[in-house]
């Protein structure tokens, strides 16, 4: 099959479906999760979508490991919010509803500073010279209390601008407002990234990433073209920024800090950056443990690191790849065989996470809050850390699931390295049906 | 600023720098061997310092000094083991990202293990307090300032022969430039990778033994030096361990006299004869001293170099 200059091109309805069904949730999932904080967790989710999409356009589509991104994010936030406490003084003509617009042509315009520098090496040295960008940024944030507000930050009011459209009631106010601003954010951010895949940059981010000697030998500048991606990258990062600072209204130190770059890259890694739908999963997935875990326990970090090194070890294209590895075998009707063995491990690891899971929170207990007492309380049980028997207890569920995963593991592996066997020769034996 | 005050400062940086010397040499070798970023080497840093508290604490601090720096080792041979040669196959990206979710993970085993807050890591009885014949002179130098230099440079001693005098050194090297052709004359690549990343590691380790004390161990201490030893080893250029050396010495010394000096560009301005007042444009730049800015020297170091010299003083790599 030649894919000629004059292609015949039909409506992709699949990707019309899919569209139409990710704006439709947007629009319906607030309805049907009424409580105040899935609200909160829902608006702070679509916030961390765009942010991991912008992030995903250097990493996956670009091959740029950056460990500085929370700059353009945070100093997009700051702009916007210092625009917001403009627009309170009636010094700055402009509605609250483009507010991340100006965070956004923040994000680009540091884009185009920073990225000057950092877009003249690629690879490992990248990554290093972003980490020292961005720890460099969040140093002078604290120099210059005047702009970022010093250790309180600065605040703003996102009722300010008054009624949108005119129409009464509508202020931003409410948290239901200000999630249907986000999420219409949100969504339109996430159709341009998408067509910014299609168009003519894209393509060649895609080239400079895969093969840059090549790419400069056709005669494109690669430096350049890389720069170009960081710069619009820093754009919706901004946006992402601007958005959290209406949402949040107040922007710390914290939004320009490695912490927050650390986040995005877990976030869009775990989701997977091979495909363009992976970091909107990861960005799901990381507001879940940031928000929701948090709320029950002090080390969700750890699990999240844990979570991330198994992702990397095991499943480097996120869950994405998972999921499509699955679908494959399932549109070879060979997912059947899988369910029993997936059963098992699955159990496996799910005993073996609660041993663990046991052990630190016992642990942590003791470092931390000893001083509420002996006893902690574990998925709605006590456990004293005080007496051998809960440790001895915690310790054989650590051995027994570790025992049970690694034969399950085996049982699982062979079962479906058998599977991928299979289909690889079938898809040999019928090319191009 | 006094002769004294110079020489003591001096001093102070020359050690700090071969504090930071200590890390990178092993950051560089495992990098310029195994390609890999390892961007944990921090965390083995702050691990040697919290494991030299914990062992002082049981039996003293000189078994600490040798014990710490040991295990720290071993741990690190064995993540090599058991992580990172199994995410070598996905490639260099993978690889890295295993390190940084590396380093996530252990500074929150080290919360869960010794808390939040700061551990009381003393420096040893017998070398608290100044140099006596130095305070003579009318020159504080802390004795155990003077220690960390004596370690740092027998280890770097150490360092050198060992890379250049032994056979094992002699495989190292060879493995760095050819792996395939060491591998074809019969030697374990691999496990010369696991020795270098372990030995990194112990590096690392012993840095943390003699600088925990020197500084705060605490949680947050592998961030707050990772950064810095990363744009050590930009500087100085990707994988070279010569440049390395004089990039930790410069920023060692730079960022020493830099957080004990109050002039400010207001204050050069007056020195042409332009008074700066809180009206004048930028007053918030005008104003700020040198120790203010200290903490973004190494950064805006990086930068220039970047700009004037991409490939680092004394590296080879353009990428």
């Amino acid at each position: 099959m030649d894919p000629g200059p004059l292609r015949y091109r039909p409506i992709n309805l699949g990707r019309w479906v899919i569209w139409g069904l990710t704006a439709f949730l947007f629009v319906v999932l607030p309805l049907v999760f009424e409580q105040g904080f899935a609200r909160t967790l829902m608006s702070q989710m679509a916030i961390m979508i765009v942010f991991a999409l912008s992030y995903n356009m250097l990493l996956g589509q670009s091959g740029m490991l950056s460990f500085g991104h929370a700059v353009y994010s945070g100093l997009g936030a700051y702009f916007a919010i210092h625009a917001l406490n403009m627009i309170a003084r009636g010094t700055l003509p402009w509605p609250v509803s483009l507010l991340p617009l100006i965070g956004g042509l923040a994000g680009a315009f540091f884009g185009v500073i920073f990225g000057y520098v950092t877009t003249k090496k690629a690879g490992t040295p990248f990554a290093m010279i972003t980490l020292g960008i961005g720890e460099m940024v969040f140093a002078a944030s604290l120099m210059f209390p005047g702009f970022f507000g010093g250790e309180a930050g600065i605040n703003g009011n996102r009722t300010v601008g008054g009624n949108f459209l005119g129409i009464p009631g509508l202020t931003f106010g409410p948290d239901l407002q200000v999630y249907y601003l986000i999420a219409a954010w949100c969504f339109a951010c996430m159709v341009a990234m998408f067509a910014l895949t299609h168009t003519p940059l894209g393509r060649m981010a895609n080239a400079v990433r895969d093969n840059p000697e090549r790419a400069e030998f056709i005669g494109y500048n690669t430096q350049r073209v890389r720069w170009f991606m960081l710069i619009l990258s820093g754009f919706f990062a901004g946006i992402a920024g601007g958005l959290s600072a209406i949402n949040f209204e107040i922007v710390t130190a914290e939004n320009v800090s490695a912490i927050r770059s650390g986040g995005v890259l877990l976030a869009a890694f775990i989701g997977g950056v091979a495909f363009f739908f992976g970091p909107i999963l990861g960005a799901i997935v990381f507001s879940f443990f940031a928000i929701a875990l948090s709320e029950y326990t002090k080390a969700w970090q750890l699990y999240l690191g844990v979570f991330f090194v198994l992702i990397v070890m095991y499943a480097p294209g996120g869950l994405s790849s998972l999921i499509l590895m699955n679908l494959r075998v399932m549109k070879f009707r060979k997912f059947k065989r899988l369910l029993d063995p997936y059963f098992g491990v699955i159990v496996a690891a799910l005993a073996l996470a609660f041993g663990v899971v046991l052990m630190i929170e016992m642990t942590y207990h003791l470092t931390l809050d000893i001083a509420l007492g002996p006893v902690v309380t574990i998925f709605g049980f006590p456990y004293d850390t005080g007496r051998p028997e809960a440790w001895v207890f915690a310790a054989s569920v650590v051995a027994g699931g570790a025992i049970a995963f690694e034969y399950m593991r085996r049982r699982f592996k062979a079962e479906w390295d058998q599977v991928q066997i299979e289909i690889e020769d079938w898809i040999r034996d019928n090319p191009e049906d | 600023m006094n002769f004294e005050f110079a020489l003591i400062q001096l001093l102070n940086g020359i050690s700090y720098g071969l504090l930071l010397f200590m890390l990178s040499s092993g950051l560089t070798l495992i990098f310029s061997m195994m390609g890999v970023l390892n961007f944990a080497h921090a965390s083995f840093y702050m691990i040697g310092a919290y494991l030299a508290y914990q062992i002082s604490k049981w039996i003293g601090y000189w078994p600490a000094l040798v014990i710490a720096p040991l295990a720290v080792g071993l741990i690190g041979a064995l993540i090599e083991r058991w992580g990172l040669r199994r995410v070598h196959k996905w490639g260099h990206v993978p690889e890295l990202l295993f390190t940084f979710g590396l380093s996530y993970i252990i500074v929150e085993l080290v919360q869960v293990i010794w808390g939040r807050a700061a551990v009381p890591y003393a420096v040893p009885a017998a070398l608290d307090g100044p140099i006596d014949w130095l305070a003579d002179l009318g020159i504080t130098f802390p004795e155990y300032r003077a220690f960390m230099m004596l370690v740092a440079v027998l280890m770097l001693a150490a360092l050198y022969l060992l890379l250049t005098r032994t056979r094992i050194g002699l495989v190292i090297q060879a493995a760095l430039t050819h792996p395939h052709q060491v591998e074809a004359l019969g030697h374990n690549v691999p496990r010369v990778f696991m020795l270098v990343f372990g030995g990194g590691c112990a590096l690392a380790g012993l840095a943390g033994v003699i600088g925990g004390n020197a500084f705060v161990t605490q949680p947050a201490m592998a961030a707050e030096l990772g950064a810095i030893i990363f744009v050590v080893i930009v500087v100085g250029g990707m994988g070279s361990l010569a440049g390395a050396f004089v990039a930790s010495l410069a920023i060692g010394v730079m960022q020493t006299f830099a957080v004990a000096s109050d002039a400010s560009l207001s204050g050069l301005a007056e020195l042409v004869g332009v008074t700066v007042t809180p009206q004048t444009f930028g007053y918030s730049v005008w104003k700020l001293t040198v120790a203010q800015v200290a903490p973004v020297l190494p950064f805006l170091l990086l930068v220039l170099i970047l700009i004037v010299r991409p490939k680092g003083l004394m590296g080879t790599r353009e990428d």
